[in-house]
């Protein structure tokens, strides 16, 4: 334990994280970054040794950001947060660290949802299978599906193509049309189309399909995947038409769900967000409805790594200001308020144009698992709710255990809050996603560990 | 409507189930979802072990025999009801001659205590350390997993009649001719010859809407869930300072562990007791002092994995008894709440006093000790 607590703690180095630790350190704040894994850059810029940064995006940013940053503890997983008078004791696996202030940067992992076969071996997240590329320059397969919704499809199945994998076909469930009702958030954001247009390219190179209204609605296979049934939905996502297509990979991906343990624990208010996730509010400093918690990135809504990168930066400005009296300068932070604006206008845009629409239920069966950690089947969720009454997620959860597993149901929470919400009859609410998003240990810790004070 | 229970807990889902095996009509009601508020925080626990001889003893007794009914009715596995059996065990000579001298006196009062060895406890649970001085064995001893056994015991309440209303409060009751006449809730008024307070830590509040308060009050407990495990630790299995804090009646944090295996596979460890009002706050001082004391019962411990941990809020009254019976301040209304940690264990038998209750016959047990009225003085 240090012998004095640091200005301001950083729990995540993702660009919101780093963003916010540069910012307040050349404020002149003594700054730690905290993060679970070795290397900083987050999953953006998730890289190995010797990653020259080919193939990344802005990798000048995060090569400045990195050498602004003095303090990184890598490898340490926050696994409780409290508070101690005025500060913060941060528990992680390498021991505790105490702050003054604290900026919640966890950013967001993959949202999923369930379909016949998707247990199988095989069946990737998009972002697990973009993490085993850019981390260990491993392709999830030889021959790969890409599906789901969202923008982030694109880079996943370009980055899969670029290393020599035979990508299928990308499966975009929405009609990204939606798009073209937001011209003012594209205009404000032409970098961003740019991008997009970029990797549509790369699979037009690779002669890669992508299809919109289509998606994978079951995986084939005995001991892993070796076919995928690609669908053609309606509007609400209903199937149309199904046909078989031979693979050895699928990647699937639904958008994000932030990583809320931290705000959570210390008591801070959420909402829901346009994409349907479970955010924490944050205000115009990116202040938490709880004194000293600042929130930046995908915490507060997903957004991607420029809005992360701005909130990052508002966030260590104030915090700088509150924890050691560094006046931010108000014209730097009149511009990074209008670039958030911009930013977020395109989020809401793509969350507009990317909604989960509820007619993925009709492609689950009996037997399909809601819940991968505990093997809890739709059967057995539906019985909580028909035969014992559960009206809530929560309660579902007491009775049929989905989200009582290792992932503590991070994997399953949305999925399960939209399926008990719809044979409620009804959408899925805050309270429905805060009853499977709030975890006093964030990460499994042992006993040993706890009980050593 | 013959019967309203307020409540859809553990003791609220006995009281219907018992009610409408009798014939009764009805109705319960819940301002939050099934088996959602105290039910929801405990551990399961259905124990004679930690009774000493008397009236609460009496009634945990009669209830491990309609558990043992109830699981034999529905399958122990619809309730996840398992007769595992208690072991309790003392970590001093001193601790080891005071259980000795308890599980004398539990004997003579129809418990099924067995004094055990220290080589005897290591047989009985083969992961518990080895610094033991002795302990007992309590074959009656057992374990639901309490949401389900609520929600199953609501279930067949239902297929007999019984009507469950969930997500509805209980705004306020109306007498009529000087006895309770109709329950007023978020859905509209019910009428009820008879209103159940089974709202276990909210209990005071409803009885003090009725007009006849009862003082039940919060005991904050956590409990921490390890992840699945094999099969390693096989009873309750608790230290013999349990049984000195469940009487206890201070104030401040009190811990001695409780640690049992579930069907799931993870690893159950209470027991805090602290009166810190309804505050939800984790907290991790609590949370450290029982993972040490569970690690100082079962070594192994140390390195596992806690998964998680929830707190609860066990309804208590100054008496350490429940309050089980029809108030006399208000006609109609019957009480069966303040059950303190053995809500669970003790609902089977509360129920079935209830229904017994409300039919008019004579009650199995003599009512007296828990009657609502014990505090009248205190309350005033």
């Amino acid at each position: 334990m240090p012998a004095s607590p640091a200005d301001l703690a950083v729990l995540g180095a993702g660009p919101a994280g780093l963003a916010a630790a540069a910012a307040a350190s050349r404020a002149g704040a003594n700054v730690v970054v905290i993060d679970g894994n070795s290397r900083v850059g987050g999953q953006y810029w998730r890289h190995r040794d010797g990653d020259t940064g080919r193939g990344h995006h802005h990798w000048s940013v995060l090569t400045g950001l990195r050498a602004a940053v003095p303090e990184f503890l890598g490898g340490h997983q926050v696994w409780h947060v409290e508070r101690i008078g005025d500060g913060f004791a941060v528990h992680t696996s390498g021991g505790e660290v105490r702050c003054r202030a604290l900026i919640v940067a966890t950013g967001a992992y993959d949202r999923q949802l369930p379909f016949p076969g998707w247990t199988l071996p095989g069946v990737f997240t998009a972002g697990g299978a973009q993490a085993l590329l850019k981390g260990h320059g491993v392709t999830a397969g030889r021959r790969i599906v890409v599906a789901g919704t969202g923008p982030f499809l694109l880079p996943v199945a370009a980055g899969l193509a670029d290393a020599g994998a035979h990508v299928v076909g990308v499966f975009e469930a929405g009609s990204p049309r939606g798009f073209v009702r937001h011209p003012g958030a594209l205009l404000a954001n032409p970098g961003k189309l740019g991008e997009g247009a970029g990797y549509l390219r790369t699979l037009m190179r690779h002669r890669i399909p992508y299809r919109t209204r289509t998606t994978v609605a079951a995986a084939h296979g005995t001991e892993s995947v070796s076919s995928a049934t690609v669908a053609t939905l309606d509007a609400d996502w209903r199937v149309l038409r199904r046909r078989e297509v031979e693979c050895d990979a699928i990647a699937v991906g639904y958008g994000f769900t932030p990583q809320l343990e931290i705000p959570l624990q210390l008591g801070c208010a959420t909402r829901l967000d346009a994409d349907g996730s479970l955010v924490a509010r944050a205000d115009d400093q990116q202040r938490a409805t709880v004194p000293g918690v600042y929130l930046a990135g995908e915490v507060c809504g997903v957004g991607g790594a420029p809005l992360s990168l701005v909130e990052g930066e508002l966030a260590g400005l104030h915090a700088a200001w509150t924890t050691i009296g560094a006046a931010p300068d108000n014209a730097r932070v009149g511009r990074l308020l209008r670039r958030r604006r911009a930013n977020r206008a395109f989020a809401a845009a793509l969350h507009d144009a990317h909604p989960v629409r509820p007619g993925w239920l009709t492609w689950l069966d009996g037997q399909t698992q809601l819940c991968r950690c505990e093997e809890v089947t739709v059967d057995r969720v539906r019985e909580s709710i028909v035969d014992l009454g559960a009206t809530d997620t929560r309660a579902v959860k007491l009775l049929a255990r989905p989200g009582m597993g290792l992932c503590q149901g991070r994997v399953c929470g949305y999925a399960t809050s939209c399926f008990v919400a719809d044979a409620c009859g009804r959408q899925p609410t805050e309270q429905d996603l805060l009853g499977v998003a709030a975890r006093p240990i964030a990460q499994p810790v042992t006993l040993g560990e706890l009980a050593r004070d | 409507m013959d019967v309203v229970v307020v409540g859809a807990g553990m003791v609220g889902a006995a009281c219907a189930y018992f009610c409408a095996e009798a014939g009764l009509d009805v109705a319960v009601v819940d301002r939050g979802a099934v088996a959602g508020g105290t039910t929801s925080g405990g551990e399961g626990n259905i124990l004679v072990s930690d009774k000493e001889p008397g009236a609460e003893l009496d009634l945990a007794l009669y209830s491990v025999r309609l558990w043992t009914e109830l699981g034999e009715r529905f399958g122990a596995e619809s309730l996840e009801l398992q007769h595992k059996g208690g072991v309790v065990v003392a970590q001093t000579p001193e601790a080891a001659a005071g259980l000795a001298k308890f599980a004398a006196r539990q004997r003579e009062n129809g418990i099924g205590a067995t004094d055990v060895s220290a080589a005897e406890l290591a047989e009985l649970e083969p992961n518990l350390t080895r610094e033991v001085s002795g302990g007992a064995y309590y074959p009656q001893d057992m374990q639901v997993q309490p949401m389900l056994a609520a929600a199953e015991l609501l279930r067949q309440a239902r297929r007999r009649g019984t009507t469950v209303h969930s997500g509805t409060e209980v705004l306020g009751f109306r007498q009529s001719g000087g006895r309770i006449a109709e329950v007023e809730t978020s859905a509209g008024p019910i009428p009820a010859r008879w209103v159940i307070n089974a709202a276990g830590t909210w209990g005071g509040e409803i009885s003090a809407l009725a007009g006849a308060p009862v003082p039940v009050l919060p005991r904050r407990g956590f409990v921490l869930v390890t992840e699945p495990l094999p099969i390693v630790v096989r009873h309750k299995v608790y230290t013999a300072d349990y049984v000195a804090n469940v009487a206890s009646g201070d104030e401040g944090l009190e811990t001695s562990v409780v640690v049992e295996g579930t069907q799931a596979g993870t690893v159950l460890i209470g027991a805090s007791r602290e009166r810190v009002g309804f505050d939800r706050t984790f907290s991790l001082p609590v949370v450290r002092k029982l993972a040490a004391q569970a690690i100082g019962v079962f070594p192994f411990l140390a390195d596992v994995s806690l998964l998680r941990s929830y707190l609860g809020f066990r309804p208590y009254c100054p008496d350490h008894l429940p309050v089980i019976g029809e108030d006399p301040r208000v006609p109609g209304l019957v009480h069966a709440c303040g059950h303190e940690g053995a809500g669970i264990g003790l609902a089977a038998g509360t129920g079935k006093l209830i229904a017994q209750v409300v039919s008019g016959t004579t009650p199995d047990l003599d009512l007296g000790p828990f009657r609502p009225d014990r505090f009248a003085e205190e309350v005033a």
